[in-house]
C-alpha cells in the first residue's frame, strides 16, 4: 500500500437504526479502495459495525473517526455519554444492558465489546459516567 | 458447495439471481445478529429467521455471500434489492432453522466456531 494518510469522520446519532451500518459500510469501501487485505478488511468492518451499533443503542450520540497510515488502520469512537459504570462487566461476553426492542432487531446479545477487542490488534476503552466513552481500535496493516 | 446445491438440499426457493462463483464451506444459524457478528468467518452461509435490513447489513460487513431465510420467512422487496446491490444470494426454505442446519451439516457444511479467531 502506498503512503497514505486518511481521516474520515462520521456523526452517529442515538437510536438511528434506519441508517445503522452506513458509516461502517463507507469505511469498508474506503479501505477496500486503498487495497487493504480482505481478512483485515473484514475485521475492521465487524469491529466498526459493532462500535457504530453501540453508539446507536447505548450512547447519547457520538462520532466515529477513521485514520489510516502506512502501518495501521485506526477507528476511534467518542460519545457524549452516558458512560459505562463497570467496564469489566461490559467486557464480559453475554452481559448486555440493551433494551428488549433492540433485541428484537437481532442485537444486544452482549457480544459487542468483546468482539471489538477480538477483532482489533490493539484495543482500549476509557469511560467516565456522565461524560462519555472513548474506544480506540487499531488494525495492523503489516 | 455451490448455492445451487444448498437450494436443492434445503428445497429452497432462490429469491435473487444465482452466483455460481460462490463457494460455501461453513454455516452459521442464528436470529441474533450480535452472535453472527461474533462467529461468522470466511465462505459462510447465514441461516436466519430474522427478516429486517440489519441482516443484509450484517452480511455485508462479514462478506457473507449467501443468506437462507428459514421457517418460510421471506424478506421484502426492499431487502432483496439491498441484497442484489451487495451481490448476496438469497434463499428461502420452509424448514426450521434446526432442520435446515442439520441438513447442511450432514452434507459436509461445518459450523463456523471451528474457525473462530
Amino acid at each position: 500500500m502506498a503512503d497514505v494518510s486518511i481521516l474520515e469522520t462520521f456523526d452517529v446519532e442515538r437510536g438511528a437504526f434506519e441508517t445503522a451500518g452506513e458509516a461502517s459500510a463507507t469505511i469498508k469501501r474506503t479501505l477496500k479502495r486503498l487495497g487493504v487485505d480482505v481478512g483485515i478488511l473484514r475485521r475492521v468492518a465487524v469491529a466498526t459495525y459493532e462500535v457504530e451499533l453501540n453508539l446507536i443503542i447505548h450512547s447519547l450520540g457520538g462520532r466515529l473517526e477513521l485514520a489510516v497510515d502506512e502501518n495501521w488502520v485506526r477507528v476511534t469512537s467518542r460519545d457524549r455519554g452516558p458512560g459505562i459504570p463497570d467496564i469489566d462487566k461490559a467486557m464480559t461476553e453475554g452481559y448486555s444492558t440493551a433494551p428488549e426492542d433492540v433485541r428484537t432487531l437481532g442485537f444486544g446479545a452482549g457480544m459487542g465489546l468483546p468482539n471489538m477487542k477480538r477483532n482489533a490488534d490493539d484495543f482500549s476503552i476509557a469511560s467516565e459516567v456522565g461524560v462519555g466513552t472513548t474506544i480506540c481500535m487499531g488494525f495492523k496493516l503489516r | 458447495m455451490k448455492t445451487r446445491e444448498i437450494a436443492e438440499i434445503l428445497s429452497a426457493e432462490m429469491l435473487t439471481e444465482d452466483n455460481p462463483a460462490i463457494d460455501i464451506r461453513s454455516a452459521c444459524g442464528s436470529d441474533m445478529m450480535s452472535d453472527v457478528l461474533a462467529f461468522v468467518k470466511d465462505q459462510t452461509v447465514l441461516v436466519t429467521g430474522l427478516t429486517n435490513p440489519h441482516v443484509i447489513r450484517t452480511a455485508e460487513m462479514l462478506d457473507v455471500s449467501c443468506i437462507v431465510f428459514c421457517r418460510g420467512k421471506r424478506p421484502d422487496e426492499e431487502m432483496l434489492e439491498m441484497a442484489r446491490e451487495r451481490d448476496i444470494v438469497v434463499l428461502s426454505t420452509r424448514h426450521t432453522m434446526y432442520v435446515a442446519c442439520g441438513l447442511l451439516y450432514t452434507h459436509g457444511i461445518v459450523g463456523c466456531e471451528s474457525t473462530r479467531r
